[in-house]
């Protein structure tokens, strides 16, 4: 099961790297599971599929049904759409597990990270997990609970799967991936695994973001909250609150930062396309000030100049025949 | 002296003030929301956002004064587009604009309590304050509220296609204004249509 987790922060980290040195979806590919995977995790699954599981009791000689506590359940279906769809329950966890009751000291059983599978490793180099873990170190995340905090706090490696970013699925992957935020932004319980802080408001504290759905449902969260990085296909670096964009033209501008984040997969095209400047950004959303077009922006001033240079004219020619 | 008709009763020049305000600062924000970058901006952008809100939701809630008074008051006549010779008055008055006015021609279409706008004025005014403005309170509305909004139209963000339907439609809002303004300087002064907006009478 660790080496699942792993594989799964791996695949994470895949997703979000994905969008500075582009993967193509080929190397993205995770297959499907064997027979042999799919049957040996049923096993599993039987017990941790589902909030009601039956076991044998031999003390009691007869067959008890009881509940899976929430944080040990793990999601059948939405396992084989993961990125470590392909692994056995038992590649990551220990082998231990396959007997019932489980052995008391695998409650200390040591979780792997993404990198102890995926980091410093030739295969996965285009994915840079080693400069996400670097930009990680010095996130909020890190510098504020130490080791408590790991990539499974955001990347669950049982669910996680690549949100590759394309014109297709942006408005998905927008959700998905703000959906990672929210998972402990918007959860009291799980916010204060780490802090005993009140969790805060989400909608509250950006109450003086204009048109605040809007903006939470075409933009991801680090596209304010992470620090830029050409080198990472997604930004790991989370800086404090006090850091975060809170000037409008910072995305409304021709220089939008939108296109070194949101927008990174699409940087190898040109900003112009079709006119329009950023013009990656306009088959699913639209920037104010990010988005102007050149020719139409030269039309409109051709016009303009050519109604001044008409009433100029006429002015002139009034006042030299109306005077006469 | 000359003859005083009036002509623009007091809700008018109500609405055409607020209207020519609202506009002036719609302009203003709305150039500047364009056009801001980091160093170069005429108004900071998040001003820039709540002037063209607040000025926007005045100057729709405006139109309806402009809307009922002219459903409502004989002032509605003066839009009726479609008159017989329509298109040979238009000439007319476009001949004038372009040679009589510096042959020192009188104007075809003097100024009455039935007929307050020449053809050209008329056509214009219709295309804005009935066609345009219309559509610019529309699509404005529609960004304050943008979840109301097609995600896509076609392969094409509707929040674009908005967005250049607003902002063609407030483009020749703005090159009519120009002209508005230059066209009310052609008078026996120069300041007499101003004046006849803020006193109603035209002499």
């Amino acid at each position: 099961m660790k080496t699942l987790i792993n594989l799964s922060l791996l695949s994470l980290v895949v997703a979000l790297l994905c969008s500075a040195n582009i993967p193509t979806n080929d190397e993205m590919a995770v297959g499907q599971p064997s027979e042999e995977v799919i049957e040996a995790n049923n096993l599993c699954f039987s017990c941790h599929g589902q909030k009601l599981f039956t076991y044998y009791n031999p003390e009691l000689d007869r067959e008890i049904k009881d509940n899976m506590c929430d944080e040990k359940i793990v999601n059948e279906e939405k396992f084989y759409l993961s990125n470590h769809r392909t692994f056995q329950c038992i590649g990551c966890h220990s082998a231990d597990y396959e007997s019932f009751p489980h052995p008391g000291e695998l409650r200390f059983e040591q979780q792997y990270a993404c990198n102890d599978c995926h980091g410093y490793d030739d295969d996965w180099a285009h994915f840079k997990f080693d400069e996400i873990e670097e930009e990680f170190m010095k996130s909020v995340h890190s510098t504020n609970h130490d080791e408590a905090f790991t990539c499974w706090m955001c990347h669950d490696p049982h669910e996680y799967h690549i949100t590759y970013r394309n014109e297709e699925n942006l408005l998905n992957t927008i959700a998905y991936d703000n959906g990672i935020c929210l998972t402990c932004h918007a959860d009291v319980n799980r916010y204060q695994l780490l802090t005993d802080k009140e969790k805060p408001n989400v909608d509250q504290q950006h109450s003086w973001l204009p048109n605040q759905q809007l903006h939470f449902t075409k933009v991801r969260c680090i596209e304010c909250h992470a620090e830029l990085n050409d080198n990472v296909l997604v930004a790991h670096n989370i800086r404090p609150k006090e850091e975060a964009v809170k000037k409008c033209v910072e995305c409304h501008s021709s220089d939008s930062r939108l296109m070194a984040s949101l927008y990174s997969h699409t940087v190898k095209t040109e900003r112009w396309s079709g006119g329009f400047v950023n013009g990656e950004m306009v088959t699913q959303g639209f920037v104010i000030g990010a988005n102007r077009n050149k020719y139409l922006n030269q039309g409109s001033l051709y016009i303009f100049l050519g109604t001044l240079a008409i009433i100029l004219i006429h002015s002139i020619l009034r006042a030299i025949y109306i005077k006469k | 002296m000359g003859t005083r008709i009036y002509l623009y009763p007091g809700w008018l020049r109500f609405w055409h003030a607020i209207n020519a305000l609202m506009c002036l600062v719609l302009i203003v924000s709305g150039l500047s929301m364009q056009y801001t970058d980091f160093e170069r901006y005429i108004l900071d952008f998040q001003l820039a956002v709540q002037l063209h809100n607040i000025a926007g939701v005045i100057l729709s809630f405006n139109y309806f004064i402009f809307l009922f008074g002219n459903l409502f008051t004989p002032n509605g006549r003066q839009y009726f587009l479609f008159r017989r010779g329509v298109l040979k008055n238009l000439f007319t008055q476009l001949h004038y604009y372009t040679l009589g006015i510096f042959r020192k021609e009188a104007t075809p279409f003097p100024i009455t309590t039935e007929n307050k706008f020449n053809p050209i004025q008329r056509t214009a005014y219709v295309l804005v304050g009935y066609v345009a403005t219309i559509i610019v309170i529309v699509t404005g509305w529609a960004y304050l509220f943008p979840e109301i909004v097609p995600n896509t139209i076609g392969n094409v963000s509707g929040l674009l296609i908005n967005d250049l339907i607003h902002i063609s439609m407030g483009y020749f809002i703005s090159i009519f204004l120009i002209i508005h303004i230059y066209f009310i300087t052609i008078g026996n002064t120069k300041m007499k249509n101003f004046k006849s907006m803020v006193t109603g009478w035209h002499e």
